[in-house]
């Protein structure tokens, strides 16, 4: 079998809708991380077979995976970060009780 | 006769003086400044009488006006603009003599009637407030100048009647005696208006040149609501003085003024600023003859019914102020009804020239009885008629000039008031009988209820004069005023006043009408002798026919419950059923939309800054979902 | 440098200096000599105006103009007529007694900041004759207004102070709406007055443009039915801020309303005012009849004011001279007259501690000097011959009922009424807490006026009385400076 396009595709959709079903519904932040971690690797799982199969002569694609990558590595820390400071704060991890600040 | 300006300006500047620095000054030292500067005053306005009346005054046998200064004060158009002057003719300098005498005599008895009273320079500051207001008023050449000093007539009587300021009677007949007035003055202000709209000009002598034809050619053909605009603005000039002059019905503050000490009662309430209506009536007297003879009319009819209405409650007072109060309205009344009844020109004129004789002579002997009381409540602390009672024994003289008084008043020969009435009483005989008559029964009305206070007062029995001291006569001071008063009450009336004061200016013979003249020496006579039947023994006859009486009497007593009427329109009308829903509106209308605004948007914001969750998955769903629809409605379209 | 601006710069050194000082007398050194300063240019400049004016028939004098933001037009440029120097002249007054009746304020140093402030805002208007620097020293005016209630403010001050500032901003919003319909209307090349007054503004557009510009001003001059900001705005103020809000900021609505809505759009004036004049006629007797029945000294005072100063823009639109002229002088009067009324109120407020007039009584006999004091205020508020308000009523009564329409003769009378209630609340406010018995026992023995409430108290005083009594060069240099207003107006 030959993998075609339309195969890579269904995968990073699935990818990335199970990480936005994640994102909404998880409550617990580090797994609301974990599903963005997920939809931003679809995305890139996008750029790089679009890359690969459309423009083959050309490497922007790849190029923009990459610095998706570091970045997404970079905001996963950071985010890491504010986590284990808010926990720290109030001993809890739960996103929907973080709307302290909207009063 | 430049130096006339002094008159006004003496007086000012004791004002001044007085007031800003008065506190500094011992209170005898400011009483005598006060006086001294009024005996200026006094002089000087004799001086100007004599050289008006008997060396400058006339051209060809006809009074003339002079006008020995006139400057611009405030420009309000082209052709109209306040001015301050100085108007010399028979009727100012007439007033000028008037005022400046009991003024002083007011200032001199009040050294001793005022001696110890708290307030002392305050008292002298206001009494030259008022005097230099009502000199100012007196001497306006224009109409506008006489409201300005109007104003300020007011304000000082409103001052003076306050004097005591921490007696609450005093403080609210002060504001009654202003605000009736004030809303007289409303009327004044917008005659003047009216007149001026159509003339152009404030000034008396462009309004009363020719026969006032520039009134009677401006005004013509204009009506307003049925009624021509001359008689609409005349009216109301008319309302102005009927406030300050106390007519019926705007006569309800000059009773309650008596809460001001006696002198000041008997300077302004009695002698002086009560007779500004008159006096305004008289110096627009051509305007009204001409331009509007009904409101003449209606001023004779005013006044007649007034004379009539306050003859019959003095009859019924007890308090001796209240009496002279109500005999002042009726008085001035009197003054009214002689200029209603009046015609222009020669004898015609009687009606105008009496009234300014009875003004003249009724300032001082009612100056005089004012006086008078003072003197008697100086010696028992009591207005109260009941209080007092056998008193000629203890106060002479103030018994003899009160006498005086009383005679004059109520027109005995050859007493000054005899031959004032008579003239007013001819004047009204050929032209409205109904006045007449009228008026003759006031007459002898005025005689028995003067006498009714004077033998209650100095006759009957002694009442028992509890504590130390028997009443006492009052010191030289007082008395010597009474004196020059009473001398000027016996004599003005042989002034030949008809030459010197009439309504064209040109001087001509009075006489005496001898049957209407022994008719009112008849019925005044009469007045006495039922007045010393009743009340010479002070038996108990009067009570018994008051109770015969009943409800006439009750009601005559409460003054035809007159104030009653005024307190409900005031208070229950105008305060609770315009003022306070005005006020209720605007709290709870529309402060409460205003409010309301303020609240919807609040409310409106709270209810939806709950889609503002914080909830960042929230979003996201929101999110999701909005792309979807409009995912799905792009594929549709 | 034009020396008009000195009136903004004195303020903004006024400011620089309070930053420098460190004790309260050196605040007060600060203040009292800033203040004088600008009392003394004040002098200055209507000397030099009548001089200038002699020699001179131009309809501004004075004049500047610096160019600001090129591409909008806006440009910093001042200069004054006649009534201009009248209003500088009762703002530099109300600034300098306002100081003296605020000689003991908490957190004087950030309160005079903001006084200075707000006197910036004040005579920056007054100087201004560009509409968008107007408009900015108007709001500059405003802002400051907020944190003086707000902070220093008595009773609902928080509710207070929002009130006053969003009303007096939502009517600035209408403003805004004004300049810009005026500014695109007249076809975008200039904001400067002056040249506005030459350029025609189609009749179309005056339509609503012009309700927006009165209605914005008139909400400043206590315009029936959006008066309500000044009662409560008035009784939570203190003292300073109530004297120099009602002496001058509300004045700045009824001079923009001439200076702006009806000078530069006289069309729309003629075919709209009489909508105006019925809702001012209804402020004039409105606010009187309310004051009658206000048991808040500050509140009779605020309803008052918004007779007085409904009569003011009545006068305006009644549009004869003489109408115009008293309609300035009227501001010039109430704005004395009412900076002495709160300056004297908040004296005693301050030794009673309540302002509720049944609360008290006889402080004639407490407190002589304020009280005396009081009661010039109030004869000269009802209009006594000799004071400044008599002539300034009987200014617009003679000049509004020339006016050749019985409508507005009636009107006329209908406003003549309201100094008849005016004598009824004054009286009653007076018969109550200076006459009769001492109501409350701990009244007794409090202290009369110090020297600094005495300064500002007789300063306004001597200058109600010469107003009263030398009415005749104030109106004239009004008068001559309403001419070129009135020659639009009397197309």
């Amino acid at each position: 079998m030959i993998v075609q396009m339309e195969h890579y595709l269904v995968v990073s959709a699935l990818m990335f809708f199970i990480g936005v079903y994640g994102f909404i519904s998880r409550k617990n932040m580090i797994a609301v991380l974990i599903s963005l971690e997920l939809m931003l690797n679809a995305v890139e799982i996008n750029f790089s077979v679009f890359n690969r199969y459309l423009y083959p002569e050309r490497l922007e694609g790849m190029f923009f995976t990459l610095f998706g990558i570091a970045i997404t590595a970079a905001e996963t820390a950071v985010a890491l970060a504010i986590i284990i400071n808010v926990y720290r704060h109030i001993g809890d991890i739960n996103i929907r009780k973080m709307n302290k600040l909207k009063d | 006769m430049e130096y006339s300006i002094l008159i006004l300006i003496t007086p000012l500047l004791i004002f001044l003086l007085l007031g800003l620095l008065g506190g500094k000054l011992k209170p005898v030292i400011a009483g005598r400044i006060g006086t001294f500067g009024l005996l200026c005053v006094a002089l000087l306005s004799y001086v100007i009488a004599y050289q008006y009346f008997f060396v400058e005054g006339t051209v060809n046998g006809k009074w003339i006006e002079k006008i020995p200064l006139n400057f611009e004060w405030l420009r309000f158009t082209d052709t109209l603009h306040i001015d301050l002057g100085i108007l010399l003719d028979p009727i100012s300098v007439m007033m000028l003599v008037v005022i400046s005498t009991v003024s002083l005599m007011v200032h001199i008895y009040s050294l001793g009637y005022m001696h110890g009273e708290g307030g002392f320079q305050r008292y002298y500051a206001f009494l030259s407030l008022f005097t230099f207001s009502m000199l100012g008023l007196v001497v306006a050449t224009n109409i506008f100048q006489m409201y300005i000093f109007w104003e300020l007539v007011g304000v000082s009587s409103y001052l003076l009647i306050g004097f005591y300021y921490t007696k609450p009677s005093a403080v609210a007949a002060s504001k009654k005696a202003f605000i009736v007035t004030r809303f007289a003055d409303l009327g004044f202000l917008i005659g003047i208006l009216v007149l001026s709209f159509y003339t152009r000009t404030f000034d008396f002598g462009l309004l009363t040149a020719d026969s006032a034809s520039l009134v009677v050619t401006s005004m013509q053909g204009a009506s307003f609501m049925g009624l021509s605009v001359a008689t609409w603005a005349l009216a109301l000039i008319f309302m102005g003085g009927a406030g300050k002059s106390a007519m019926f019905p705007l006569h309800i503050w000059l009773p309650d003024a008596m809460e001001g000490p006696t002198p000041v009662s008997a300077l302004i309430h009695a002698a002086t600023m009560v007779v500004a209506g008159v006096y305004l009536v008289a110096r627009l007297f051509t305007v009204y003859f001409f331009a509007a003879p009904d409101v003449l009319t209606m001023i004779g009819y005013i006044g007649a019914f007034t004379a009539l209405f306050a003859a019959i409650i003095a009859i019924t007072q007890t308090d001796i102020k209240r009496v002279l109060a109500f005999s002042t309205i009726s008085q001035i009344a009197y003054m009214m009804v002689a200029l209603g009844v009046s015609g222009y020109e020669g004898h015609d004129g009687l009606g105008y020239m009496s009234s300014m004789f009875h003004l003249f002579t009724h300032a001082f002997f009612k100056a005089l009885l004012f006086l008078g009381a003072g003197s008697v409540i100086h010696a028992v602390h009591s207005n109260e008629m009941s209080d007092m009672g056998g008193l000629r024994k203890y106060l002479p003289i103030t018994h003899l000039t009160f006498l005086i008084a009383c005679l004059a008043i109520a027109g005995i020969y050859p007493l000054s008031g005899f031959f004032s009435k008579d003239e007013i009483l001819s004047a009204a005989f050929h032209h409205d009988k109904i006045l007449y008559w009228t008026l003759w029964v006031v007459a002898g009305l005025t005689a028995f209820y003067m006498f009714r206070l004077y033998y209650s007062i100095f006759w009957g029995k002694e009442k028992v004069h509890h504590g130390e001291h028997k009443p006492h006569e009052s010191p030289l001071i007082m008395t010597v005023p009474l004196l020059i008063l009473a001398l000027l009450s016996c004599v003005t009336g042989f002034i030949p006043f008809s030459k010197f004061v009439s309504s064209d200016n040109l001087g001509f013979d009075m006489h005496i009408d001898m049957t209407i003249a022994l008719s009112s020496i008849a019925v005044a006579v009469v007045g006495i002798g039922v007045a010393t039947a009743l009340y010479m023994r002070g038996g108990d006859l009067p009570q018994k026919i008051a109770q015969r009486l009943g409800g006439l009497y009750r009601a005559t007593f409460h003054k035809f419950y007159m104030d009653e009427v005024w307190q409900f329109i005031t208070k229950s009308v105008i305060f609770k059923c315009i003022c306070a829903p005005i006020a209720w509106f605007d709290r709870h209308v529309i402060d409460a939309t205003m409010n309301g605004l303020a609240t919807v948007t609040q409310k409106t914001s709270a209810s939806i800054k709950g889609l503002q969750s914080g909830q960042v998955q929230f979003y996201t769903w929101i999110f999701l979902i909005g792309a979807l629809v409009i995912g799905i409605l792009a594929l549709c379209v | 440098m034009n020396f008009l601006s000195l009136f903004v710069l004195i303020p903004m050194l006024m400011i620089v200096a309070l930053f420098l000082s460190k004790e309260m007398k050196q605040i007060r050194a600060v203040m009292v000599i800033g203040a004088s300063a600008l009392l003394v240019l004040a002098a200055v400049l209507i000397v030099l105006f009548l001089q200038e004016r002699a020699i001179s028939s131009d309809e501004m004098l004075f004049m500047a103009t610096t160019v600001w933001y090129e591409p909008l037009n806006i440009t910093y440029a001042v200069g004054v007529d006649g009534v201009s120097v009248v209003m500088l002249a009762l703002s530099a007054i109300i600034v300098f007694t306002g100081v003296f009746s605020s000689w003991n304020m908490t957190l004087a140093k950030e309160f005079f900041l903001w006084y200075c402030l707000l006197s910036i805002g004040v005579f920056g208007f007054f100087i201004s004759i560009d509409l968008f620097t107007m408009f900015l020293f108007y709001e500059v005016a405003l802002i400051p207004m907020y944190l003086l209630i707000g902070l220093w403010g008595t009773g609902r001050k928080e509710y207070s102070a929002m009130k006053l500032t969003l009303m007096l901003m939502g009517g600035s919003a209408f403003l805004l709406i004004g300049i810009l319909g005026i500014y695109f209307g007249a076809g975008h090349t200039t904001m400067n007055i002056v040249e506005l007054a030459r350029l025609h503004i189609p009749m179309e557009m005056q339509r609503w443009v012009f309700p927006a510009t009165f209605l914005g001003f008139g909400v400043l001059g206590a315009l029936f039915p959006f008066h309500t900001w000044s009662p409560d705005g008035h009784a939570s103020a203190p003292t300073a801020v109530s004297m120099l809000h009602a002496g001058v900021l509300m004045k700045l609505g009824g001079y923009g309303c001439f200076r702006v809505a009806m000078y530069l759009m006289p069309e729309a004036t003629q075919e709209l005012g009489w909508i105006f004049l019925i809702l001012t006629g209804i402020s004039v007797v409105y606010g009187a009849f309310s004051a009658v029945v206000q048991t808040d000294l500050k509140y009779i005072n605020a309803y008052s004011s918004v007779s007085h100063c409904g009569l003011v823009l009545f006068a305006l639109l009644m549009m004869s001279r003489a109408s115009m002229t008293g309609a300035v002088m009227q501001m010039l009067s109430h704005g004395l007259m009412t900076a002495l009324f709160f300056a004297l109120i908040g004296l005693i407020y301050g030794r009673t501690h309540t302002r509720d007039i049944r609360e008290m009584g006889g402080l004639m006999k407490i407190m002589p000097f304020a009280s005396v004091c009081y009661v010039i205020a109030g004869l000269a508020s009802l209009g006594l011959p000799g004071l400044s308000g008599f002539v300034a009523e009987m200014t617009i009564f003679v000049g509004a009922f020339q006016h050749a329409d019985v409508f507005h003769r009636v009107l006329t009378i209908v406003a003549c009424s309201s100094i008849v209630i005016t004598a009824v609340y004054i009286l009653r406010t007076v018969g109550k807490i200076l006459f009769g018995g001492v109501q409350d026992k701990h009244h007794i023995g409090l202290p009369d006026a110090t020297w600094f409430e005495k300064v500002s108290v007789v300063a306004l005083i001597i200058f109600i009385a010469f107003m009263g009594i030398y009415p005749f060069g104030i109106s004239e240099i009004i008068s001559d400076g309403l001419a070129p207003v009135f020659a639009r107006l009397a197309i």
